[in-house]
């Protein structure tokens, strides 16, 4: 581990390093380093153009975030299946999901992952186990357990899966959920991000102080875990061990990651000015970048300038695309047949 | 007289609640923080200290419980949610509890809790930030429904709402709050369940709610070009209706449009149009018609967003159609920006 933590922030050029496999088969650090780029890319791609007017919908960024999707979906299977949040970009890109629709999603377009209808708050790309995300608070925990139980029924090997902010864990949703998963021994992981906010709220005027998100739900009777979010080996290890101890029927797993989200709740601003936050505090988070050392390293610049070209199509594609017919919206919502 | 806009109005409303009696108070997620709940909310912690104004976990139900619990022993709460969506999670409190408290024990067992929510519309709001739901919590019995739309109205009905004994339920457009009306300072309040006539008219009835309000008064100044005078009423509540002020326009003009920003089946266009049917019917010259939204979910995507609308212009066209004229454009209620937003000024919050 602390070799590896040298590989991280140390000695980034090193080739070894950036080639590990951490602990075991699933991937590594390089290839979740380049997922971690991507989305920060891609995410980066949004903002600037955001103010453009052509993203016409609420749009939750997850820069300086990446880490907890990177580290926990590099565990996952395509068979294995996710569900998010408001806050979903991550997810569905380290899922895999694919870039173009969601960017056409973004831009109400019908070649988009949900054909126009969602917007950014409801991708969805099921050939890679995405299997949603919705813009109602702790709306998808429950879903996710659903999932665990339908998995389980049949037999199937996968898990389910479910983000959720620290916002989440107040709404009953979350505890009912909880509950059930745990007395049915249903294969599903709860990982909560934990980014000291909801909104413009901090977490002093909505949880008790001292308060630790896994310790409460460890006392529920679910195994928990709890971690630095920003650090993407970390995060991979500890969903490594959660997913270990499903296949090891130990039941439903939960795990909390510290993070920080640096951009405003909604959109594509910064909003410190505002004073619902120290700008300081910002400026610490940002010292813990998850893509710290990585983002100037020369060992990903071609992957980068491929990067580029790959999401300045995607908004080209998006841009060039078609916005839904209005038969077409009919027929999905079911009143033409 | 001075003029202040829809959001300043609510403000100055809980303002003066909280100023009149220290049984108000005001809590909901964000109404403490920068934006102030559209500004709707700034300046009242400072004001009134944080334990009577104050922020709330994400718990929708329990904090509607406990709104209702808090009023039990004597405060008139009002809560608030940015988007009437995110209430859904509260539907057993307040159809279960608020709405039936004082009935089930027998009287005398009052719950006067004030719900200030906001309907979203626009900017990719979509499916699950947009929804029009006055018809489901009309539905209820218990629950007193408010949709204001003029400044004026917002101010003198929220007044009234908090100091209401019974449970209501405040709808706010988020289109409205920048807009502005003269509002008088001092404290004044208005009778939930009296609508206002807007515009008198002998052809044709209009009823009309919330934000689509404005847009009718557009149709209608145009319609009045065309040789067809509308009597506008503006709703204000959809529970209790203001049925003897609609029905007394309907025997005067022997037609009627009821406009909603709902989905059209089973709303309160329905209730409406069966009522005058019922009650009325011969009265009418022609069918009674409604305009409001196809029954489909609202669509995120721009390019949707357009036609599933209904502005001015539909408002215009509808009314052509009732009176069998032909249908024909009308340069001056073409809009001037984006059709999903209220105007080029907004720069949301959405
Ligand atoms: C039930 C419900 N309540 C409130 C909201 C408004 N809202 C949208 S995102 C959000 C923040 C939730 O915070 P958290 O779960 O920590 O997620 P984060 O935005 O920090 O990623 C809130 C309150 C909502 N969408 N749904
Ligand atoms: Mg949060």
């Amino acid at each position: 581990m602390a070799k590896l933590r040298k590989g991280v922030f140390g000695r980034l050029n090193s080739f070894i390093n950036n080639h590990i496999i951490i602990k075991s088969k699933n991937m590594s650090l390089f290839e979740m380093q380049k997922r971690m780029l991507k989305i920060r890319f891609v995410e980066e791609s949004i903002a600037e153009r955001y103010s453009e007017g052509k993203m016409r919908c609420p749009t939750h960024l997850s820069i300086g975030q990446e880490a907890i999707a990177v580290g926990v979906c590099a565990n996952l299977n395509k068979d294995d299946l996710v569900l998010s949040t408001h806050r979903a970009h991550a997810h569905y890109l380290a899922k895999g999901g694919d870039l173009k629709k969601m960017i056409a999603e973004i831009y109400g377009k019908v070649t988009g992952c949900s054909k126009g209808m969602g917007g950014s708050m409801h991708l969805i790309d099921k050939s890679v186990g995405f299997m949603g995300s919705t813009a109602i608070v702790g709306n998808t925990i429950p879903v996710a357990v659903g999932m665990a139980k339908g998995l389980k029924l049949r037999n199937k090997d996968a898990i389910s899966c479910v983000f959720f902010g620290d916002g989440a864990t107040e709404e009953g949703v979350f505890f009912e959920s909880l509950n059930f998963a745990i007395i049915q021994n249903l294969p599903v992981i709860f990982v909560c991000e934990n980014n000291l906010y909801s909104v413009y709220s901090g977490l002093e005027v909505r949880q008790p102080k001292g308060r630790k998100i896994y310790e409460m739900a460890r006392s529920m009777g679910i195994e928990a875990n709890h971690g630095n979010g920003n650090d993407v080996v970390e995060v991979y290890e500890k969903m490594l061990k959660a997913k270990d101890n499903i296949s090891k029927d130990k039941g439903p797993q939960f795990l909390e990651f510290d993070t920080y989200r640096w951009r405003e709740h909604c959109g594509p601003n910064y909003d410190n000015d505002l004073g619902y936050r120290d700008e300081s505090e910002f400026l610490k988070w940002r010292e813990k970048d998850p893509l710290k050392n990585v983002l100037d390293s020369s060992e990903f610049k071609s992957y980068i300038d491929s990067l580029k070209d790959d999401i300045c199509e995607a908004h080209l594609f998006a841009e060039n695309s078609k916005y839904p017919e209005y038969e077409e919206f009919l027929e999905i919502s079911g009143i033409k047949k | 007289m001075r003029k202040i806009s829809f959001a300043q109005a609510v403000n100055e409303a809980i303002d003066m609640a909280m100023s009149i009696s220290d049984e108000v108070i005001t809590f909901g997620l964000g109404v403490p923080d920068p934006k102030g709940v559209f500004s709707t909310t700034l300046g009242l912690q400072d004001k009134y200290g944080n334990e009577r104004v104050f922020d709330m976990p994400t718990s929708e139900n329990a904090m509607t419980g406990i709104g209702i619990g808090s009023s039990i022993v004597g405060l008139r709460p009002i809560m608030v949610h940015q988007r009437v969506d995110f209430f859904l999670l509260a539907l057993d409190q307040l159809i279960n509890n608020a709405a039936k408290w004082n009935f089930m024990f027998g009287g005398d067992n009052n719950i006067p809790i004030t719900i200030r929510l906001i309907v979203g519309h626009g900017w990719g709001q979509g499916p699950t930030h947009s929804q029009n739901l006055q018809s489901i919590f009309s539905h209820i019995p218990g629950l007193k429904v408010v949709m204001p739309t003029t400044a004026y109205d917002a101010k003198g009905l929220l007044l009234e709402s908090i100091f209401c004994d019974d449970p209501v339920l405040f709808l706010e457009h988020r289109w409205l709050h920048g807009t502005e009306g003269e509002v008088p300072e001092k404290d004044y309040r208005i009778a939930i369940g009296s609508s206002k006539v807007i515009k008198p008219g002998k052809d044709i009835t209009l009823v009309s709610l919330s934000y689509m309000t404005i847009e009718a008064m557009r149709a209608v100044e145009e319609l009045e070009k065309e040789d067809i005078s509308c009597e506008l009423i503006d709703l204000r509540s959809s529970s209790p209706l203001d049925w003897v002020t609609i029905s007394k326009s309907i025997k005067k003009t022997g037609r009627l449009l009821v406009i909603d920003t709902a989905n059209e089946s089973f709303s309160i266009s329905s209730e409406i149009i069966a009522k005058a049917s019922m009650e009325i019917f011969t009265s009418f010259k022609s069918p009674p018609q409604r305009l409001a939204l196809i029954d489909a979910p609202s669509p995120t995507s721009f390019g949707l967003t357009s036609t599933y609308y209904n502005g001015a212009e539909e408002v215009f066209a509808k009314v052509l159609e009732i009176f069998d004229q032909p249908s024909k454009p009308n340069d001056n209620l073409k809009s001037d920006h984006s059709h999903d937003i209220p105007g080029d000024w907004f720069k949301g919050p959405f």
